[in-house]
């Protein structure tokens, strides 16, 4: 019988980031009774090569593959069914983009007519000459004057927000600015958190009421900046036709900095719990720690953000 | 025999107290580490191992891109502490780029990397310490790794390494054992059963080969279980954090209050 030496068993790891071990090698009748791995929301968790139902009643969906008939799991997740489509949602992956979602990406490379953008998914995304917004809203064609000039509008390093329009053949998405609301960003801060804690809401710009504006991108990065006045953003012809494209930031003063640090931290320690962000949830959690003593930096220490987590779990 | 270690000795024990059969004691750490996508950390006894996985990403070099299947990149880093005698590695040895090669080959056919065309998948592994089955500890851990990042496979990866002293075989050697026994890394597919890799350095008589080869593929389901058991415990515990706004942080809440 092969089994592993048995070491006394040091303690007991409840938390998820803990090791694993190996403790009693005679557990095997109590693997059988767990073997469905239900969690409490009732929903089956699968691992990769864990058979799921027939292929003759079912059809295979994301996350799965289909070998002698049977329909396997190819990733850990949670099985998701919809009529006779068998789907398994990964954990953790990068970034599945749909068409309308909103994203935050970096420019990683100019190129003739296109710009490559790191938007956190298994490629580059495309953001055509063609579909962003010249500046001052004029409405033309590209020219070739433009081509030349496409480092004034994004340069390699800058970050923008904005829609995926299409998919080209080889699963690459495509990105537009075509609205005010989209464009380059300054004035803040980048969070990367998994992509699946961002969920689709209503509105992914969110105004928090401490002068702290978010962009939650769905592909995780979000943008934390200085809160811009609604007419600014809206003027029509009075609208900064340099503005759009401007490289330096704005005045920002100490308490927005705070402010911003804080609304930082705080989305960093939720995804480090690995908790869903929502509006409604940050505000929240940013009125939590104006309670506390001290400053935002304080936050990242484990005693504040565990009991920040704790509080949130029990306001809700 | 005097001073010599025994690799087997009269009692049936090897030189650290094991069995024959005996696997050494594992450990495995699915926590997140840094940037990376997905990551793990496994001990098998002495031997440790941490791999990082990232991607699938755009490639760094054009020249890498495979137009119709993601290309999987395994770099191997050895720590100049892992060993007894501190020694430092090159990048460029020949040894090191031999377990990166055999690592990439292994996985190729496991990970379903038709899904992602031009993209890469970068594997990192860093060898903290180092007591023998250097390779079945980074399969291992790349297995893990790769399922932590999401990144779709046909199946886990187990290997073990085993050996015969004699006539007897073993399995999950140390370097000790390594140094005089002839050895074999088996890597199975628990599922369907397929082997994955076969690889040996050393000579084996070919009478021993079956038996060594058939216990390794038993060794493969029991590591199994347990990699099983750590992937399905990350699972449940993300899931479980994700849907916790009122079940799951609840509970400990209530753990609290019983300790007050």
């Amino acid at each position: 019988m092969i089994s592993f030496s048995s070491f006394p068993a040091t303690r007991e790891y409840a938390e998820f980031s803990g090791p694993h071990h190996p403790y009693d090698p005679s557990d095997d009748v109590e693997m059988e009774i767990d073997e469905d791995y239900l969690d409490t929301n009732g929903s089956k968790l699968t691992y990769p090569g864990e058979s799921l139902t027939s292929s003759q009643a079912y059809m295979r969906g994301h996350g799965t593959y289909v070998d002698n008939e049977e329909v396997i799991a190819s990733v850990a997740g949670t099985i998701e069914r919809v009529n006779k489509l068998v789907t398994v949602r990964a954990i953790r992956s990068r970034y599945n983009p749909e068409v309308g979602d909103l994203v935050v990406g970096r420019i990683t490379e100019v190129q003739p007519r296109r710009w490559k953008v790191d938007a956190n998914s298994r490629q580059d995304a495309v953001l055509m000459l063609s579909s962003v917004n010249l500046p001052g809203g004029v409405q033309r064609r590209k020219l070739e004057s433009d081509e030349l000039q496409m480092r004034n509008f994004f340069e390699e390093g800058d970050l923008l927000v904005a829609e995926v329009q299409a998919f080209f053949a080889d699963g690459a998405m495509s990105l537009h600015t075509r609205s005010l609301r989209y464009g380059k960003l300054r004035n803040g801060q980048l969070v990367t958190v998994p992509p699946i804690l961002v969920r689709r809401l209503k509105s992914h710009f969110i105004a928090l009421p401490c002068g702290v504006d978010l962009i939650l991108g769905l592909n995780g990065y979000i943008w934390v900046s200085k809160h811009v006045k609604e007419a600014e953003q809206e003027g029509e012809e009075g609208f900064d036709a340099e503005g759009v494209y401007s490289n330096i930031n704005d005045n920002i003063d100490e308490i927005t900095r705070t402010a911003i640090s804080r609304v930082t931290n705080i989305v960093r320690i939720l995804a480090s719990h690995f908790i869903p962000l929502t509006d409604t949830l940050l505000i929240e959690a940013y009125d939590w720690t104006v309670d506390q003593e001290g400053g935002a930096k304080d936050l990242l220490s484990e005693d504040l953000s565990d009991a920040l987590v704790t509080s949130l779990a029990f306001r809700v | 025999m005097g001073s010599r270690v025994e690799i087997l000795n009269d009692g049936g024990y090897r030189s650290d107290g094991r069995r024959q059969f005996e696997l050494r004691d594992i450990t495995i750490n699915l926590a997140q580490q840094g940037q990376a996508d997905g990551s793990a950390v496994i001990t098998h006894g002495l031997t440790q191992v941490l791999v990082s996985v990232f991607g699938p990403r755009e490639a760094k070099m054009r020249s890498q891109t495979i137009h119709d299947r993601a290309n999987i990149n395994v770099e191997v880093n050895v720590a100049a502490f892992s060993t007894g005698e501190r020694r430092k590695r090159s990048r460029g040895d020949k040894r090191i780029l031999e377990i990166g090669s055999t690592i990439k080959s292994t996985f190729e056919p496991v990970v379903q990397t038709t899904l992602y065309p031009r993209s890469q998948i970068d594997v990192y592994i860093t060898v903290l310490q180092q007591d023998g089955g250097l390779l079945q500890a980074c399969i291992n851990g790349t297995t893990l790794a790769l399922t932590n990042a999401g990144i779709p496979m046909a199946d886990f990866v187990c290997a073990v390494t085993g050996g015969v002293h004699s006539t007897s075989a073993l399995l999950d050697l140390t370097t000790l054992e390594e140094n005089d026994v002839p050895h074999v890394t088996v890597a199975m597919m628990p599922k369907t059963g397929k082997v994955a890799l076969v690889t040996m350095e050393t000579r084996l008589h070919v009478e021993r080969f079956e038996e060594i080869f058939r216990l390794a593929g038993e060794a493969g389901k029991v590591l199994h279980k347990e990699m099983k058991k750590a992937v399905m415990g990350r699972t449940s515990t993300l899931v479980n954090a994700m849907g916790s706004r009122g079940s799951g942080v609840d509970r400990d809440g209530d753990e609290q209050m019983n300790e007050l």
